[in-house]
């Protein structure tokens, strides 16, 4: 029994509950495929009709499919229609059902009644796949000449699909396209212009020289359209069919884009339309919308461009939040071109951050971030961070990211960066993107001004943030570094209160700060690099705080020697070993190196791929008292005291301080944590080119080592910290665990040989810096240099050292110097090695440009000179 | 996969119980999904108060929406379309259905839902506008509806 549809609908409305209408539907199409299967062609179009709002309803059809065909092959009229818009919407171009459909499809396409033909153009147009376009490829070509218009239109739009699906059948089709444009038919206006918008896009010159040529019938038919007068029939609220205008418009700009000539043409209508089109009604804005996006991306005059953008500035105080949004939108693609026009506009842009509805608040965060510069950043960071305070969470990882991104390239002082930092973790730490941490840190660690207010303010935060993310590793690291700064008396004058803003003094306990810090560490809560951050931290207060506290910590530390986590067993192992050797801890525990933060490259997302390069002028202080950084790591590895200036050949093993070799060897082994660089090298050398290496791995006083890439930072437990191993304070980097930075070196160091290339470099006021290079065999890219220093002088030059930059191309590593005195009268001289490693050997050679200090008889000297390596090297 | 240029993605009929009445689709979604997909739109729009913009995002979609009584107008498009020339398109189509149904309402279009499309499809071709002079399209369909 075959119900109509009507009937169908009622019961279907009339089910109450989900099950119910599942029973209708499956009785319904029971009764359907029965009538299907016996071939009742009568009823065969209702059924269809009733398939199309079950499948609407979103239930499976497939049963269908083929009564769709049969239908189209019916001759009657109804039947075909019901038959085509089955087919549309119950097949897509993926069945093979359709390749059936080809011979009718091509049967109809010459079928003498107009509709007929349409329904053909219609189903082909939405559905047609690869092999129906290439068929029926012939007939469209045919229609689109056809003087019927009903059947130009549809055909130029079939003829898109077609194109599409065959592209090589584009000669073709070009020729005619100009015969729609001479059309008076809108519609065929309408659809021609579709077409070379979609051929545009292919943007072949095959297509696009033709093309330009058009522009003057184009801007012809448009300059109708907006002079003409009042046309009923493509009327919409007295603007004559704004649909072709603004395909027109669309058109022009495909057209005009990188081409003057064809943009000279359209200034006049585009002017025209700026000014002739009321902007009272929507169907104004879209026109003037479409017109200021052609503006803005043909080559256009500049008057031209200005008055788009005065469109945009209309735009976004109107109250319709349509138009408001729509000129967010446009203006953030703009902004790139004409940055100052769009600042005029900053504040209005900043009050749409506050509106009610989100989607303006999207546009207006994404203008925002591209107007930031170094006179607005401070306000605009401010609203920022009081929309980072009420956003949804799906804006906050963005938000975030850029948030730092912005303040560290713009930053007006370090103290304002730290704080905004500091309250982007605050607020949303879990978000912060990976770099940023280890950037806060470094740009602490190099700003010493900043260590007492910042490990104040970082307390303060640890006290109230309960999230254990970036903010907890931050302030737990401070903490240990600067503990004494924090617990000391700030009676004083505080240092560091700039620009009227308040400076920081609270008065803490040392008791205080080692409870916090061991709740860090004992709180479940926490992540485990945060831990092992936490444990490094109170190891470091040990020396900075009172002994009795340092006998609490030792105990608190003992307590994790049976960890089940090896990071944390591992810490709690060494330190609690480290208590044992008293005079050395102090000097291990003392403050870190200035770290240098990772170039900025990586903080984008981009992998750096190089080392950083420092120039010349390195914030790094100057390594005056390398030897003994030599020497405490040669203490710190057994290697024996080293007084004198010549580390390399002072290498002696102690048997009994074995164990200390093997202890640190295994700091120094291959650490848990997936690092790439194997620091093997450290370990497995004989000992006598051991402190060679050792001194080579602390790399050079300016230059930090090899950073093989960023990922290791981030996977290291230690959060990512680069240890620019340039020493500036007498002590060393210390021995934390999973340094793995220390161990980058992959090239086996040797000795240059003696007597080879060897030329001079400098020589000026009586100082000659000699340089002597070798090869490396096997590796003719990677240089190894002996720079000599001698001194003619009548009196001896001290704090002598030596800094080296190198362009893009090169990559180099310095190691400490022999000594820092240059003896007088050339009585003696100093060494130092350095190795080059030039990625372009062979194109291009090696530039050095020096900077070199000295102190002599009048006091301090400091000059710079380039060196060029003779050719070859 | 994505096809460049498509001016409408999708077209929508939905009331503000989540029932979909009419839909058409400019580019291939598979059927499992598209009954959560429109219900999910719908609940935007619906949570959105009278006074905001027409416009949302969702998915990588642009949608452009307008309530007309009991029914919510949903067009998805691309990025670079120009969403106010959407909204002029969305009434003209509105006009063309008051004119055929005689004060069109949610029923109307339940029970002529082959017609619904028809009109649709006059005006819009593979997410293309072809027609919009009210005038052409009424003519056409007098006569496409009429033979039998």
């Amino acid at each position: 029994m075959s119900i109509r549809l009507r009937d169908l609908i009622k019961n279907v409305r009339g089910s109450k509950t989900a099950a119910e209408e599942r029973a209708v539907i499956q009785k319904e199409c029971a009764a359907i495929r029965t009538s299907f299967k016996e071939e009742d062609a009568e009823n065969r179009h209702r059924n269809v009709a009733k398939l199309l709002y079950i499948h609407m309803l979103g239930y499976p059809t497939h049963f269908g499919q083929m009564e769709c065909l049969k239908l189209i092959v019916a001759p009657g009229y109804t039947d075909k229609r019901i038959g085509y818009l089955g087919l549309m919407l119950l097949l897509d171009e993926n069945q093979e059902v359709l390749m059936l459909v080809t011979n009718s499809l091509k049967n109809d396409l010459n079928h003498p009644n107009q509709f007929i033909v349409g329904l053909a153009l219609t189903a082909l147009g939405n559905i047609g796949t690869t092999g129906m376009a290439r068929d029926t490829a012939p007939e469209v070509e045919k229609l689109l000449a056809s003087t019927n218009p009903y059947i130009r239109k549809k055909a130029a739009l079939a003829a898109i699909r077609v194109l599409r699906k065959v592209p090589e059948l584009l000669d073709n089709f070009v020729p005619r396209i100009k015969a729609l444009l001479t059309e008076r038919n809108h519609g065929v206006l309408l659809t021609g212009v579709t077409l070379m918008v979609e051929l545009t896009q292919a943007a072949t010159d095959a297509v696009l020289d033709p093309f330009r040529k058009l522009v003057p019938s184009l801007v012809r038919i448009l300059k109708n359209l907006v002079l003409s007068g009042y046309a009923p029939e493509h009327d919409v609220s007295g603007v004559t069919d704004p649909f072709l205008q603004v395909k027109i418009l669309r058109l022009l700009r495909m057209l005009g884009k990188g081409d003057s000539e064809a943009s000279d043409q359209m200034n006049d209508i585009l002017a025209q339309v700026a000014t002739n089109t009321e902007s009272t009604k929507n169907v104004g804005n879209a026109i003037l919308y479409e017109a200021v996006q052609t503006i803005m991306t043909i080559e256009a005059e500049p008057g031209l461009r200005v008055m788009a953008i005065n469109i945009l500035g209309r735009f976004l105080l109107n109250r319709d939040n349509n138009i408001r949004y729509v000129a967010l939108n446009t203006l953030s693609k703009v902004v790139n071109a004409d940055v100052q026009a769009v600042q005029r506009h900053r504040n209005t842009i900043v009050d749409c951050l506050k509106d009610p509805d989100v989607s303006i608040r999207r546009r207006a965060l994404d203008l925002i971030y591209s107007l930031v510069n170094e006179s607005n950043i401070r306000i605009l960071v401010r609203e920022l961070l009081n929309f980072l305070l009420i956003s949804d969470v799906q804006f906050r990882p963005e938000l975030v990211a850029k948030l730092c991104i912005v303040t560290e390239k713009y930053a007006p002082s370090k103290r304002w960066h730290v704080d905004t930092i500091l309250r982007v973790m605050s607020i949303a730490g879990a978000f912060i993107p990976d770099e940023v941490p280890a950037n806060l840190v470094a740009l602490i660690s190099s700003s010493p001004e900043l260590h007492s207010y910042a490990v104040q303010k970082l307390y303060l935060a640890l006290t109230q943030d309960s999230s254990h993310g970036p903010l907890t590793q931050v302030a737990v690291w401070c903490i240990g570094e600067f503990g004494d700064l924090l617990v000391a008396d700030k009676t004083g004058a505080s240092e560091g209160a700039k620009e009227g803003d308040e400076s920081i003094s609270i008065t803490v306990s040392e008791g205080d700060v080692v409870d916090l810090v061991e709740q860090v560490v004992r709180d479940p809560l926490s992540t485990v690099p945060v831990r092992q951050y936490a444990l490094t931290s109170l190891m470091k207060l040990t020396t900075r705080f009172s002994p009795s506290l340092a006998q609490r910590i030792k105990a608190t530390i003992e307590t994790y020697r049976s960890n089940l986590n090896v990071e944390l067993q591992q810490r709690s192992v060494e330190y609690s070993n480290l208590f044992r050797w008293e005079a050395v801890r102090t000097q291990v525990l003392d403050r870190m190196p200035v770290l240098e933060p990772p170039s900025r490259s990586e903080v984008d997302g981009a992998p750096a791929g190089e080392p950083v390069r420092t120039p010349a002028a390195a914030p790094v202080p100057v390594h005056t008292q390398s030897a003994p950084v030599a020497d405490l790591l040669g203490d710190l590895l057994g290697m024996g005291p080293t007084p004198t200036p010549t580390v390399p050949t002072n290498v002696q093993p102690k048997s009994s301080s074995a164990t200390t070799l093997d202890l640190l060897g295994d700091l120094f082994g291959p650490s848990p944590t997936p690092a790439p660089a194997q620091p093997s090298a450290a370990t497995n050398r004989p000992p006598a080119s051991m402190g060679l290496d050792i001194m080579d791995l602390l790399g050079g006083p300016a230059v930090p080592t090899t950073i093989p890439s960023p990922s290791m930072g981030i996977n290291s437990g230690m959060g990512g910290m680069n240890l620019g191993l340039g020493a500036t304070s007498p002590h060393t980097a210390s021995p934390h665990a999973t340094s793995p930075q220390m161990s980058a070196q992959t090239s086996t160091p040797t000795s240059p040989q003696p007597g080879s290339n060897a030329f001079t470099g400098y020589n000026k006021q009586g100082v000659t810096i000699v340089f002597e290079a070798a090869k490396q065999p096997g590796a003719p890219q990677n240089t190894v240099v002996q720079a000599t220093y001698t001194n003619a002088n009548g009196f001896p030059l001290s704090n002598f050292s030596l800094q080296a930059a190198v362009p893009k191309h090169l990559k180099i590593q310095m190691a400490p110097p022999s000594g820092n005195a240059v003896p007088a009268s050339n009585a003696g001289k100093v060494t130092q090695l350095i190795r080059i490693q030039n990625s372009e050997h062979g194109s291009k050679p090696i530039i050095l440009r020096l900077k070199i200090d000295y102190v002599g008889q009048n006091g301090p000297v400091s000059d710079m000179a380039d060196v060029n390596f003779p050719a070859g090297l | 996969e994505r096809r460049a240029g498509i001016m409408l993605r999708f077209f929508l009929l939905v009331n503000k119980q989540g029932q979909t009445r009419l839909s058409q689709y400019y580019e291939h979604m598979p059927l499992a999904d598209r009954s959560a997909f429109e219900a999910q739109i719908v609940r935007k729009c619906l949570a959105r108060s009278e006074g905001q913009c027409s416009f949302l995002e969702y998915l990588g979609y642009k949608i452009i929406y307008r309530r007309y009584a009991s029914l919510f107008f949903i067009v998805g498009v691309d990025a670079s379309e120009n969403e106010l020339a959407i909204l002029e398109f969305v009434h003209a189509y509105v006009e063309t259905l008051d004119a055929n149904f005689e004060n069109v309402c949610e029923l109307d279009i339940m029970f002529n839902l082959d017609k619904a499309h028809f009109i649709l499809d006059e005006m819009v071709m593979n997410g293309h506008l072809v027609e919009t002079a009210k005038i052409n399209i009424n003519e056409a369909l007098t006569l496409l509806l009429a033979e039998k």
